[in-house]
């Protein structure tokens, strides 16, 4: 009853091909979107529990927002071309010191050949955007061992990019513009002169990046390109043969894919961490978002949001459940819990739903097209 | 089935998760950042004791500082940088006040939270670690690396090494390696060790060991083959006891190994059994053993079944550490009551109480801390407030102290202090203070 689609004609061809063609789905992108840029600002504004304080911007909504959005890009080539990446850290990681070495100014000396390549930095929003250039570049390089393997060769492959990089940026200290400890700290974030440095801010910045993402990221997967790389993942020798060129179809999908994850990177380096070292990026990382993409549901748009929330956030309140309850336990107890509680449900929910949540919402949807008469 | 399944989430997800608990009027906050779990656990967790015994204590024997109770909560950081700001965030708001300060317990989470606590004016206390450039609190005015930097370390460990080797000038055309956890931590003391090999004329060859730090195979080959003088390890957890180990496998002898003060604690040598015998490593000033502090904690604490530690590990290296590192922020709290009132204090002014600490010899004795520390008198411009350390050796059964007392030369590390603070300071647009107007 709830979910009827009954009496929704699609009269036009821009009708039919709307991104979301349900009036339901709309009205909830509405609401959600509507409470996500002016709900929460509003509440945090007046100063309303719980969004007064920063903590839940700061560190729940913040990581959130930017790690679903490195999720999405990885779901683009795992979830939706099928190519199994490990090295989903390494392109944050190159998002974020290219960024970094843009917005801070390069200058590459080129003694031998008696002249010195100078840039001065780059307004902020542009450092990000190159830095995910920069990501997308060394995702097509990575990209080439795609045409010959795939599945866990290719996962292999791109972990030799994880590791690659972990070293670059651990020993080339030009990239960290030689700071005797390694570790980097972020230029200041101005937007167009406007100074972006309250939480608050902070989260409307990342939650233009992630809707804007999103939406070109659901619009893209659903047009020709993504078909082509459905195509691929699906069967890649039918693919081939119905016409699609494999070169072209993986390559743009690991140049898609690093360049959102890139950005996601930056934005994580810059607006979350604001100082990062390379263990911010390291193989956990890269395993952490694999997880996302696979719990969320691979193939999924949504499915990254809540395969990051899932990850993210679920064992954050599993360990301030506890403390919130009233529950006397030591802080190891609750940390050991906390992995044990997290480890089960992941166990649970993989056996139950192996296609992730998105799978999980699309049954609940078509349950309440039926409701309240299911057959 | 899916609803409930559903339902279950949402409980999971909204479930008083973010229910604050009303706080009492009269009590300071105290946020304590460890990690008793992961790669680190094994010194994270005396440490984590040693600071949770002292808060107790301070609670238990005198209800307080000055009547204002300690209310304490400990988060769980893992050593991941992440989960550490994670856990900065959750806990710097809370109590009547907020944090009174923070001790991020790990390098990398200090250069993360360097900037926010300054936005948050939460002083941020990294006794022993951090970053040696905080020394200057005309730039850092928020960071207090207390005690002693790596820079000082770094110096106090060529001093010792020259002492052995008979004096400064035979230095000259020594090989000097540096074993270090690859991560800031490690890499802090690099640049002092670099000035010092150009100043002595020493070799200096820094060899990175990957986090967390048990494979040190090509890098103990490397060192059987390059035959360096002297090993210092600038080492934390699992990759301590690796270290002694890989060297006796490698025949290193291990009284030529000097650990940095993280890399000299029990469970960084008892793991090696026999093998361990020799090492060498720094102290921040103080050692293991047990001192009046500790007949406190015992008869106010531990009496009433209220340690945190088994009763046997109180007096190692890490307990002690935590303890006195407990301490330290305990009285920059009790300086600024001076000034304040004897109410729970903001960030801001128990910040400048640990400004205006001066622990005299008189003080610390009547804290029960005669003989572990040496004064600290911490000011504007020097928020290291002192820089002493010894040399102890490991016997088999304990710790043995080696050597007199050294004190960082600062006509050394005092130039790259300034530099890299003065750098930082450019970058940030951070408009130095002039501490000679500060009262």
């Amino acid at each position: 009853m709830l979910y009827r689609e009954a009496g929704q004609f699609k009269t036009t061809y821009a009708e039919d091909m709307a991104i979301f063609p349900i009036r339901q789905d709309r009205m909830a992108l509405a609401v959600l979107l509507g409470i996500a840029f002016i709900g929460v600002p509003l509440l945090a504004d007046f100063d309303i529990w719980p969004f007064g304080s920063d903590y839940l911007l700061r560190a729940i909504l913040l990581p959130f927002l930017i790690l679903a959005l490195a999720a999405i890009g990885v779901n683009i080539l795992v979830g939706y071309c099928g190519q199994i990446s490990l090295g989903s850290g390494a392109f944050m990681a190159i998002g974020a010191y290219s960024a970094y070495k843009l917005g801070t100014g390069v200058h590459i000396p080129l003694a031998w050949l008696g002249f010195a390549i100078s840039i001065p930095p780059l307004p902020v929003l542009l450092s990000i955007l190159l830095g995910g250039l920069a990501a997308a570049v060394v995702g097509i390089l990575f990209g080439i061992p795609s045409l010959r393997i795939k599945g866990l060769y290719l996962a292999v492959a791109t972990l030799a990019a994880q590791f690659f990089f972990d070293w670059v940026f651990l020993r080339v200290s030009w990239f960290t513009n030689y700071a005797p400890s390694g570790s980097v700290s972020a230029p200041t974030l101005d937007f167009f002169g406007l100074n972006v440095g309250t939480p608050i801010e902070r989260y409307m910045l990342c939650l233009i990046f992630v809707t804007v993402f999103a939406f070109l990221a659901k619009n893209l997967v659903r047009g020709n390109l993504g078909r082509q790389w459905m195509a691929i993942r699906d069967m890649d020798i039918a693919a081939e043969l119905i016409g699609i060129r494999p070169l072209y179809a993986k390559l743009t999908a690991f140049a898609v894919s690093s360049f959102i994850i890139g950005v996601a990177g930056a934005l994580w380096a810059f607006v979350y961490l604001g100082s990062w070292e390379p263990l911010a990026f390291s193989i956990e990382r890269s395993l952490q978002l694999l997880f996302m993409v696979i719990i969320g549901g691979l193939g999924s748009i949504m499915g990254s949001f809540i395969g990051a929330a899932f990850i993210l956030i679920l064992p954050i309140m599993l360990n301030l459940l506890p403390t919130q309850l009233g529950v006397p336990l030591s802080t190891e107890t609750i940390t050991h819990l906390e992995f044990i509680i997290f480890g089960s449900l992941i166990c649970y929910l993989l056996i139950k739903e192996p296609h992730g949540f998105a799978r999980l919402i699309s049954i609940g949807k078509e349950k309440l097209r039926l409701w309240p008469f299911p057959y | 089935m899916v609803r409930n399944k559903l339902l279950i989430a949402a409980a999971i997800l909204s479930g008083g998760a973010f229910a604050s608990p009303a706080a009492a009027q009269s009590e300071q906050f105290i946020p304590i950042l460890s990690y008793r779990t992961g790669a680190y656990a094994v010194n994270g967790v005396p440490y984590a004791n040693g600071v949770a015994d002292y808060y107790n204590l301070v609670n238990e024997r005198d209800g307080g500082i000055n009547g204002v109770k300690l209310l304490v909560e400990e988060c769980e950081t893992g050593y991941a940088t992440d989960k550490g700001v994670e856990c900065y965030e959750r806990l710097k708001g809370k109590g009547p006040t907020g944090a009174a300060f923070v001790n991020p317990l790990s390098t990398g989470i200090t250069f993360a939270l360097t900037e926010k606590t300054t936005t948050d004016k939460i002083p941020i206390i990294t006794m022993g670690y951090g970053r040696a450039d905080s020394k200057n609190g005309a730039v850092f005015a928020y960071n207090f690396p207390l005690l002693g930097t790596y820079w000082s370390a770094a110096d106090i460990a060529i001093q010792h090494v020259a002492k052995e080797v008979g004096g400064f000038d035979k230095l000259k055309g020594k090989k000097i390696s540096l074993l270090y956890h690859d991560s800031p931590y490690g890499k802090e003391p690099i640049p002092m060790l670099q000035v010092l090999a150009k100043k002595y004329g020493f070799e200096f060859t820094p060899i990175p060991v990957t986090h967390p730090g048990v494979e040190q195979k090509s890098q103990w080959l490397g060192i059987r083959q390059n035959r360096p003088d002297y090993v210092l390890v600038w080492g934390w957890g699992v990759m301590n006891g690796t270290a002694v180990k890989e060297a006796a496998a490698v025949a290193y002898p291990r009284d030529k190994m000097i650990g940095v003060w993280w890399s000299g604690a029990e469970p960084d040598v008892q793991p090696a059994g026999d093998q361990a015998v020799g090492y060498k490593a720094l102290m921040l000033q103080h050692g293991a053993g047990k001192f009046p502090v500790h007949a406190e904690i015992e008869k106010h604490v531990y009496a009433k079944g209220k340690g945190a530690s088994e009763p046997g590990k109180v007096g190692e290296v890490l307990y002690n550490r935590g303890m006195v590192n407990a301490m330290l922020g305990v009285e920059g709290i009790r300086k600024a009551q001076e000034k304040f009132g004897k109410k729970p204090l903001t960030g801001e002014q128990v910040r400048w109480g640990l400004e205006n600490l001066n622990l005299s010899e008189a003080r610390l004795k009547e804290l029960g801390f005669e003989g572990m520390l040496k004064p600290v008198k911490i000011s504007c411009s020097d928020h290291e407030g002192a820089r002493d350390g010894r040399v102890q050796q490991w016997d088999g059964k304990g710790w043995k102290i080696i050597s007199d007392w050294y004190t960082a030369n600062q006509s050394e590390t005092e130039p790259l202090v300034d530099e890299v603070s003065a750098k930082y300071a450019a970058d940030k647009k951070i408009q130095p203070r002039d501490c000679s107007k500060e009262s």
